[in-house]
């Protein structure tokens, strides 16, 4: 009786979703005519057949590589820092919020301006400074580069917040206990904090990996994907496939093996965490 | 240990040393996040800069930071430019529906999982977990086609129904509830009270916090949602806020005046209220945090 409503919309807004698209994803189907079932032809033609979707794939694992272990680093130092006993944490923590808050495609309306190449606020900075404009979204070689900072920029107030949550868990003792042995900063920092904070990092790491995988929003209204197809997400190809040529089996088929990159990638990480994550 | 005694310095030298220590410390963690934090502030300065400007002043050198006479005018010539009022209104209808459906149907989900006993409870549970792993995009076009089945297709029942049913609320809230000492229902049940009457009369009103986090993450997810609404939507009667600033992007390619005034006004509702409610967005940050533990 509780459940009725939230198990009746899980089941035809998110079970019976997941097992369709595996369905549709062996037809041949525009919308327009019939649904016609060609098997696996779908994933044939993706996998094999398909150079765009290679060049997708790429930017996207590009993307993802740029961004996490980016995102990560800083935003951990940036808690260090928050750390201190500092006054004013919650300000700063109220302003690195504020792009998390804020759409992507805010986000990325506001950093399209800021790339602008000839009146751009960085480009301005950087001739200020001396260096070169650079045609940041106009070329093939800076556009990914723009996606990536614009994205570490928009994530490190959420994975400061984690990691500021972890950092206050570990208990001071510890740095005491550490000090009287004579560890320095650098020591109690490798040998306490880093470990302590294992499974935080390999948290952050999980869901800014599934998160990168699926980019969509900033890409598409920073980029549209261009130029060219540079920087042309997986998620991207599926809407375009999907909602601008109508091909749904196809569109289907790569929303399948988007959920299982995902899946396997994630497998992954919780295998070798073992190696590197302990909790106690 | 007595070696170790022996080869500190003395008590007073330590204590001068660690001082200045910590306040070299201090010194590198406020410059650290003074600038970071003008990393974050910057674009969104230069945004309001932009929306308040003249044509000629945004593509000025050097850079005009204040605009020689405020441009407010750029705000209602953005209304009239497109609909923003209506955009606005249908964010605003949407997110308040669907974050208010989220709340009730993972509240009472969430009390059937923690207080109820029925068959395959946790078997049905592990489910609800699993598809917290699959990515949005699988479902978005058997959800699409369903819609269009229905007839829903450019109606607010697209972007609300769909949108209306969480698996993490109803993890999120299942969590909390777990924590709620069962004695204080007890009486009530020895009194005979349906399990309705525990969920509403006590349940919910010690869950305040929790309900609040949960609240206003749906609210922010679903103001800023883009992909599902861009699909579902194909008219100015239901797009929303993301959905219209996309088309407006299209049309005003440089005029980046309206284009950041437009900007500026899908940001600010979301920012007020994240200016207000503060605690429970880092609360929830939190929150998601633990549950990877």
């Amino acid at each position: 009786m509780f459940l009725a409503p939230n198990i009746i919309g899980f089941l035809l807004f998110s079970m019976l979703p997941v097992g369709a698209t595996l369905v549709i994803s062996l037809l041949n189907w525009d919308l327009i005519r019939d649904p016609e079932f060609v098997g696996l032809q779908n994933y044939t033609t993706l996998l094999t057949e398909d150079p765009l979707f290679r060049e997708v794939l790429f930017n996207t694992a590009y993307f993802v590589v740029g961004v996490v272990p980016a995102s990560i680093v800083i935003s951990l130092l940036l808690a260090l820092a928050m750390n201190n006993g500092l006054r004013g944490i919650s300000l700063f923590r109220a302003i690195f919020f504020i792009p998390v808050i804020t759409s992507s495609v805010a986000v990325a309306m506001l950093w399209r301006w800021l790339y602008n190449t000839d009146y751009g606020l960085i480009n301005v900075g950087l001739n200020a400074m001396g260096l070169p404009y650079i045609p940041w979204l106009t070329s093939t070689d800076w556009a990914m580069p723009a996606v990536i900072i614009m994205a570490v920029w928009k994530s490190l107030g959420y994975n400061m917040v984690i990691y500021l949550a972890g950092l206050q868990g570990i208990s001071p003792t510890l740095y005491e206990a550490a000090a009287l042995d004579g560890a320095g900063g650098w020591a109690r920092f490798r040998d306490i904090t880093l470990p302590l904070l294992g499974p935080t990092t390999f948290f952050i790491l999980v869901i800014s990996v599934i998160n990168s995988f699926q980019v969509f929003d900033l890409t598409f209204i920073l980029t549209q994907g261009g130029p060219g197809i540079a920087t042309t997400t997986i998620v991207m190809y599926i809407y375009d496939q999907g909602f601008r040529y109508f091909q749904m089996g196809y569109a289907a088929a790569i929303a399948w093996v988007l959920f299982i990159i995902i899946f396997l990638i994630t497998l992954a990480q919780m295998q070798y965490q073992k190696r590197w994550v302990h909790y106690d | 240990m007595s070696e170790s005694a022996g080869n500190a310095p003395p008590l007073s030298q330590a204590a001068g040393q660690k001082t200045v220590q910590v306040w070299l410390r201090m010194i590198f963690a406020y410059t650290a996040l003074v600038i970071g934090s003008a990393v974050m502030i910057l674009p969104f300065l230069w945004v309001v800069s932009t929306s308040l400007k003249t044509s000629p002043e945004v593509f000025a050198y050097p850079v005009v930071w204040i605009p020689e006479v405020i441009q407010w005018g750029n705000y209602p010539m953005v209304l009239e430019l497109l609909p923003f009022g209506r955009y606005l209104l249908n964010t605003a209808f949407v997110t308040t529906s669907v974050t208010i459906l989220e709340v009730v149907t993972a509240s009472l989900a969430a009390f059937a999982f923690a207080r109820l006993r029925f068959r395959g409870r946790d078997k049905l549970f592990m489910l609800y977990l699993g598809t917290l792993m699959i990515p949005g995009q699988v479902t978005l076009i058997p959800n699409f086609l369903l819609m269009r089945w229905f007839g829903w297709i450019d109606t607010y029942l697209a972007l609300i129904v769909p949108a209306a049913f969480s698996a993490f609320g109803t993890f999120l809230l299942r969590q909390f509830f777990l924590s709620i000492p069962r004695e204080l229902e007890e009486a009530a049940r020895v009194d005979g009270a349906s399990p309705f009457r525990v969920y509403w009369q006590i349940i919910m009103p010690l869950s305040g916090p929790a309900l609040a986090t949960f609240a206003v993450f749906s609210f922010m997810t679903q103001w800023n949602a883009f992909l599902w609404p861009m699909i579902v939507t194909q008219s100015e009667g239901t797009r929303t806020l993301t959905v219209g600033l996309r088309f407006f992007q299209d049309e005003l390619v440089t005029q980046f005046n309206y284009l950041m005034a437009g900007t500026v006004m899908s940001i600010v509702p979301v920012l007020v209220l994240f200016l207000a409610l503060q605690r429970y967005f880092v609360r929830g940050i939190a929150m998601t945090g633990m549950g990877g533990r």
